[in-house]
């Protein structure tokens, strides 16, 4: 039967070489462009410690997986029935109690090696000072809605914060529980209906950070993401400044007259604010009513639709124009309804829309 | 191949590693040490949104009627004493005593159901809460309405013992156990009872 | 020559007496045939559940793909959860619960044979209900409590095969108030939530049957510690499902009354408590993991020590830490909830809890390695899956311990790393070690062995399959990728690794095909096994192959652990064991003798109430979800017709009988009248 352990062999050795491609394949992996949702690449202190924590974890489980793993294909190869025809069997050994305690202590103190600073991290990381900025995070299917008290601003999709600074997001949702993360700046934190989450956030760089909400939250679940934008000081205060300005209300003549007509006519003032100069004209939704995201500086942001549009290499007009088009073909299940508009008034409201900086 | 026969009754003559204890009480035990944590989890689910505010519409503490439940649960109380006395009956072979004390287990049974439906016929009327008022009110309709089914079963499986021994003039050996399995689940219900009457009743009502 | 033994006329009701066709299949309380049919049907809902997965892997081989509607592609990942949990594994669990726990005990059948065939038809059913919200279930647009309904165009948006959006989409986590009346109206999710609850019923009543059996009807001198591992956990198995299935009864019940009759559990605009349901799910649903991991570790535990020729290392400890691994896991569930925003206490407590579950876990691996060490291996197909368990048990530990660590859970929870992680432990964990166990015990249901070279190319093809497609998934849950995901972006860069993972699911598809090829062939044309194929060591193997109907001609005595093997084999000086000379004589002996019992030996007869019992379950639910409308109510009312008939035909079923007749007042093999 010596062609049948040679078989055997040639099957052991073919499976070793695989998992070595394997590996090999993996670690490749490892060095290929991180996706910007990616949770290797921290961008702030509070992710930075997450992170440590993790590589720390990794490479203690990666010792044992290799430990553990070498000494299977060890008994594997050593004890392999190498004559079938031998009547000699093997030693009946029922337990051995020193080896009992050995693999039980050991993990034991693995454990207790990563229980230190886990349960340090979790007390550390949760919470949120109380002196840092609060920003107001409302989600909704399918998209997070931002409010800064401090400053009496609404925005949408994309959080806007300053760099080397605190921020505590005081969450909530309109509607099911949705799970706010942006994997550079923080681990995720459910937002949850009738009660308040909250979720420190810290950035030490500046620039944008891709985020997604984790739980599943209904039809478009995937279509629910979300950017950060991290500014230095003076950025964010302008930004701030910006913010604050209402919109200038069109009139005839302007550019943006005909969209804005279609924007009273149309039904979406039953959603959407939008502040003017007039306050008079101003449309505002209350925040606890059944609401869309504020439109008064809908172009100051560079993504719309829960954060999914424009897509990759798609112009910001085109998708607009995508999007007014036929909204739930986008997003199914969409609150905003297929207006049937004709692409002249789609145009329209995109010359408005675009004027809302 | 040899007599293979499809009897009702498997080889019950070979020895056993056993508890000692009969298979059905067994799986009588068992069955409600499950029941058990269910009434717990429905117990607990009251609790918890009885005990939080501000809810709108009457809280089921608000307007509980204590002289009158307690009434109804010394009526269920005294079914478990009648059921003790069927049970002793039937162990001392008196058939007709066993009819007589396993139908007014039964019927202290349905005073109790009535009395259910009576409270919460009021609570609907009078007090206009209803199941869709708030969770509090929700988690005690599910509560007490699931007790009640559970009583209502016990009922029915004693009405069906008390036709048996009427039929068949009596209870035998067999039967015995039956009396034995349903009296262990009546007296299981009655406990959880005591349990809800205490903790979701007296412990509860807002004076 | 099977001889049916003279019973009175019935005055009541006549038991069917037909042992064989499809009526015999009916009305069959044969815990064989039971868990046969608990087989086939789990195997079948695996077979449906698998083309969920090979969809749903269609559909995310893109970027941006529109294979699939969002509709259809939730509906199809709630599905694929719910049939594979509930439909696949834990039957399939019970399938050799079934066949085997009266075997290796030495019994004649469970305790209450009727009511165990009332368990399957209630599963078979419930499974039947389930899967008909595909042509019945309606899954609407979710609706603001301001009374805005969403928006679906019509096809479903982007994407084909809408049909099938018209089935559960909230998850098999049913999360709240997400899979309320509100953001799931419809009736799909009625279908869900009572479909569980008809399944859960199921496991209730065998978890209950399946103690009695162990606690009660062992043969002589089987003590507690001298039971095969697999009884061991089965035990262990049922005490869980005892003890959880109450809490998801309750849970669902909320649900079924928020959806159906208005309650306001978890409808927060009411003053409900979404987090609750969380709770609830995974006070259940995290005993529901060691539900479905224990029976394939009991499995294992039995396939390892005969194909390395030694008798299980640190026995004891092994049975210890199951239980142990038992008992930790009814006081972990909120590690599933670390991101809810539970206090930080909470959030350290139950990491740390989580943490201790990895010893007993470790202490199981170490051994059936110790079981390995100095023994000789033979590769066997079960072996081969066996040892692919602990392998692939090993990977699914050690991610599970980094899920403990409490902020690292934060950035890995809800994303592909998790369902990486499960799938390890209940894929190659549960599914390879309940594949070894089809291997190992295929000889005792057909007399036949499985073909060893189909088997090998099927663990080879699983094997290499199972790895293509779920070890990448580790690394795009840490690059971002959430679960549950529709579409994903293009600029993520997800995209090669998606396709490794849709060409690994369809090599484990094109596994499945050949193992089924093989099961087909090898029942027909396999090599006889004879009594003994594997050189066995527990008691299961010392009668005839395929099991007679009776099992044992004579109930067997037990004097020690792995009797069978201590009935061929003695121990020289060193320890070794040496076959003894009249062992080839002692199992022709054994042979002849298990088939040719000396006396008459009674079996529980067939029945029908079972069956009917069973039908009038899923009647009653449908009712419910109907309940506005007359024909609803009518449904129900029949269904409460026919499940009180058929409980006072069962109970007086036994009446055929004198009454004194087998009554020792001892044991009474059928069923309690409740």
């Amino acid at each position: 039967m010596a062609w049948l352990r040679l078989l055997l062999a040639l099957r052991l050795s073919r499976f070793v070489a695989l998992a070595g491609v394997a590996l090999l394949l993996t670690s490749c992996s490892l060095i290929e462009v991180d996706s910007p949702l990616t949770t290797f690449d921290p961008a702030g202190p509070n992710a930075d410690r997450i992170d440590g924590l993790f590589w720390m974890v990794f490479w203690i489980a990666t010792v044992v997986f290799v430990l553990v793993m070498g000494a299977l294909v060890v008994i594997l190869v050593v004890f392999r029935d190498r004559d079938k025809d031998s009547t000699k069997e093997p030693k009946q050994l029922h337990g051995n109690a020193k080896l009992e305690v050995i693999w039980t202590v050991i993990p034991a103190l693995i454990l207790a090696a990563i229980a230190v600073p886990t349960t340090a991290s979790v007390f550390d990381l949760t919470g949120c000072d109380p002196a840092s900025m609060r920003v107001e995070l409302t989600g909704h299917q399918w998209w997070f809605e931002y409010h800064y008290p401090d400053y009496d601003i609404d925005t949408a999709n994309v959080l806007v914060i300053p760099v080397d600074q605190e921020v505590c997001l005081e969450m909530t949702s309109d509607d099911v529980i949705h799970n706010f993360w942006i994997p550079a700046l923080m681990g995720k934190r459910y937002v949850v209906p009738g009660q308040i989450t909250l979720l420190r956030m810290e950035a030490d760089e500046t620039g944008e950070f891709w985020g997604h909400c984790a739980e599943f939250c209904g039809l478009s679940h995937s279509l629910m993401r979300a950017r950060a934008q991290v500014m230095d000081v003076g950025d964010f205060d302008a930004w701030i400044e910006a913010q604050q300005e209402p919109a200038a209300l069109p009139v005839e003549g302007d550019p943006g007259y005909d969209g804005y007509q279609l924007f009273l006519n149309k039904g979406c003032v039953q959603c959407h604010t939008v502040r003017f100069d007039d306050p008079e004209s101003s449309n505002i939704i209350a925040r606890e009513a059944f609401n869309g995201p504020d439109l008064t500086h809908f172009a100051s942001r560079n993504v719309f639709a829960g954060a999914t549009l424009p897509g990759d290499g798609q112009s910001y007009a085109a998708a607009l124009t995508g999007w007014l088009a036929d909204p739930p073909n986008v997003k199914p299940g969409s609150f905003m309804p297929n207006l049937a508009l004709t692409a002249q008034e789609i145009d329209s409201l995109i010359v408005w829309l675009e004027g809302n900086k | 191949m040899s007599d293979v026969s499809h009897d009702t009754a498997v080889d019950t003559h070979d020895e056993h590693e056993s508890t000692g204890i009969d298979n059905r009480k067994l799986g009588m035990w068992l069955f409600l040490s499950s029941e058990f944590l269910l009434f717990g989890a429905l117990i607990s689910n009251y609790l918890l949104y009885s005990n939080r505010s501000g809810f709108e519409g009457v809280y089921p503490a608000e307007i509980y009627d204590i002289p009158f439940t307690s009434v109804s649960s010394f009526v269920l109380l005294m079914s478990s004493l009648t059921m003790v006395l069927a049970h002793n009956a039937l162990s001392s072979g008196d058939q007709n005593g066993t009819r007589t004390w396993l139908f007014a287990t039964a019927a202290l049974g349905a005073v109790f159901l009535g009395g259910q439906v009576f409270e919460f016929t009021e609570f609907i009327v009078q007090f206009d809460m209803t199941l869709s008022t708030n969770p509090a009110a929700s988690a005690f309709y599910l509560l007490t309405g699931f007790h009640g089914t559970h009583v209502a079963i016990g009922v029915i499986m004693l009405l069906s013992l008390w036709g048996i021994s009427r039929k068949q003039g009596g209870l035998s050996e067999k039967h015995g156990l039956n009396l034995e399995l349903v009296g262990l689940y009546w007296h299981f219900v009655d406990i959880i009872w005591i349990v809800i009457f205490t903790v979701v009743y007296l412990l509860s009502v807002q004076t | 020559m099977t001889a049916t033994a003279e019973r009175p006329a019935s005055t009541i009701f006549k038991r069917p007496s037909t042992p064989s066709g499809l009526w015999g299949w009916i009305t069959t309380v044969d815990h064989k045939k039971v868990g046969i049919m608990y087989g086939y049907a789990a195997f079948t809902f695996f077979l449906i559940g698998g083309v969920e997965a090979l969809l749903l892997r269609v559909q995310l081989a893109q970027a941006n793909s529109e294979f699939l509607t969002a509709g259809a592609y939730n509906a199809l990942f709630t599905m694929h959860a719910t049939t594979m949990i509930f439909l696949f594994i834990m039957p399939a669990s019970a399938a050799f619960m079934n066949y085997l726990i009266p075997l290796m005990i030495g019994a004649r059948d469970v305790a209450f044979p009727r009511l165990n065939a009332l368990s399957f038809w209630i599963f078979f059913f419930g499974g039947i209900f389930l899967y008909s919200t595909f042509i019945f279930g309606t899954s609407l647009a979710p609706i603001s409590p301001e009374g805005i309904t969403g928006n679906i165009p019509l096809g479903g948006g982007p994407g084909s095969f809408n049909f099938l959006a018209d089935s559960p989409d909230g998850g098999w986590f049913g999360y709240q108030p997400n899979a309320g009346p509100l953001y799931s109206p419809g009736t799909a999710m009625d279908y869900w939530a009572f479909g569980l609850q008809i399944i859960g019923l199921a496991s209730l009543i065998s978890s209950v049957n399946f103690i009695v059996t162990v606690f009660n009807m062992r043969a002589k001198g089987m003590r507690l510690l001298r039971m095969p591992v697999f009884i061991w956990m089965s035990t262990v198995v049922a005490f869980l499902l005892l003890f959880s299935l109450p809490i998801i009864a309750v849970a669902l019940f909320m649900v079924g009354f928020d959806r159906q009759f208005g309650t306001l559990f978890f409808a927060p605009t009411g003053g409900g408590d979404p987090i609750l349901w969380q709770h609830l799910f995974w006070l259940f649903g995290h005993p529901e993991v060691y539900i479905l991991i224990l029976p394939a570790m009991g499995i294992v535990s039995e396939v390892l020590p005969v194909f390395s020729r030694k008798p299980l290392f640190g026995y004891s400890a092994i049975v210890f830490a199951g239980a142990a691994i038992a008992f930790l896991g009814f006081g972990v569930w909120a590690h599933h909830m670390f991101a809810s925003g539970i206090t930080p206490v909470a959030q350290a407590a139950f990491g740390l809890a989580t943490m201790t579950i990895a010893i007993p876990t470790g202490i199981k691996i170490f051994n059936w390695m110790g079981t390995m060490w100095g023994g000789r291996l033979r590769f066997t197909t079960p072996m081969l899956f066996a040892i692919g368990f602990l392998a692939m048990f090993v990977i699914g530990g050690l991610s599970g311990v980094t899920h403990a660590v409490v902020p690292s859970d934060w950035q890995q929870t809800d994303t592909y790393y998790i369902v990486a992680h499960f799938h390890y432990v209940l894929f190659g964990g549960s599914v390879f070690g309940l594949f070894a166990g089809l291997y190992y015990w295929f000889p005792k249901l057909t007399g036949k062995v499985m073909n060893p070279r189909l088997g090998k190319i099927h663990f080879w093809l699983m094997f290499i399959g199972f790895n293509l497609t779920f070890a990448p998934m580790h690394w795009l849950g840490l690059q971002g990728m959430v679960r549950r995901t529709w579409k994903y972006a293009p600029e993520n860069g997800f995209e090669p690794w998606n396709i490794v993972i849709t060409i690994g699911a369809f090599i484990i598809a094109s596994g499945f095909l050949v193992f089924m090829y093989n099961w087909w062939h090898s029942r027909r044309k396999g090599v006889d096994s004879g009594l003994d194929p594997w050189d066995a060591r527990t008691i299961e193997w010392s009668i005839p192959n395929p099991t007679p109907e009776y099992n044992y001609a004579k109930t067997p005595v037990i004097t020690r652990l792995d009797e069978f093997w201590h009935m061929k084999y003695d121990q020289d000086e060193d320890g070794r064991a040496v076959r003894k000379p009249d062992a080839d004589e002692m199992l022709t002996q054994l042979e002849y003798e298990g088939n040719n019992p000396e006396s008459p030996i009674h079996l529980p007869a067939p029945s029908y109430f079972p069956f009917v019992m069973a039908i009038g379950l899923p009647l009653v639910f449908y009712g419910v979800i109907y309940h506005t409308t007359p024909w609803g109510k009518a449904l129900i009312l029949i269904g409460v017709v026919v499940m009180l008939s058929s409980l006072i035909g069962w109970s007086l079923e036994p009446l055929e009988e004198p009454l004194e007749d087998h009554n020792d007042g001892m044991i009474d093999p059928e069923g309690a009248v409740v």
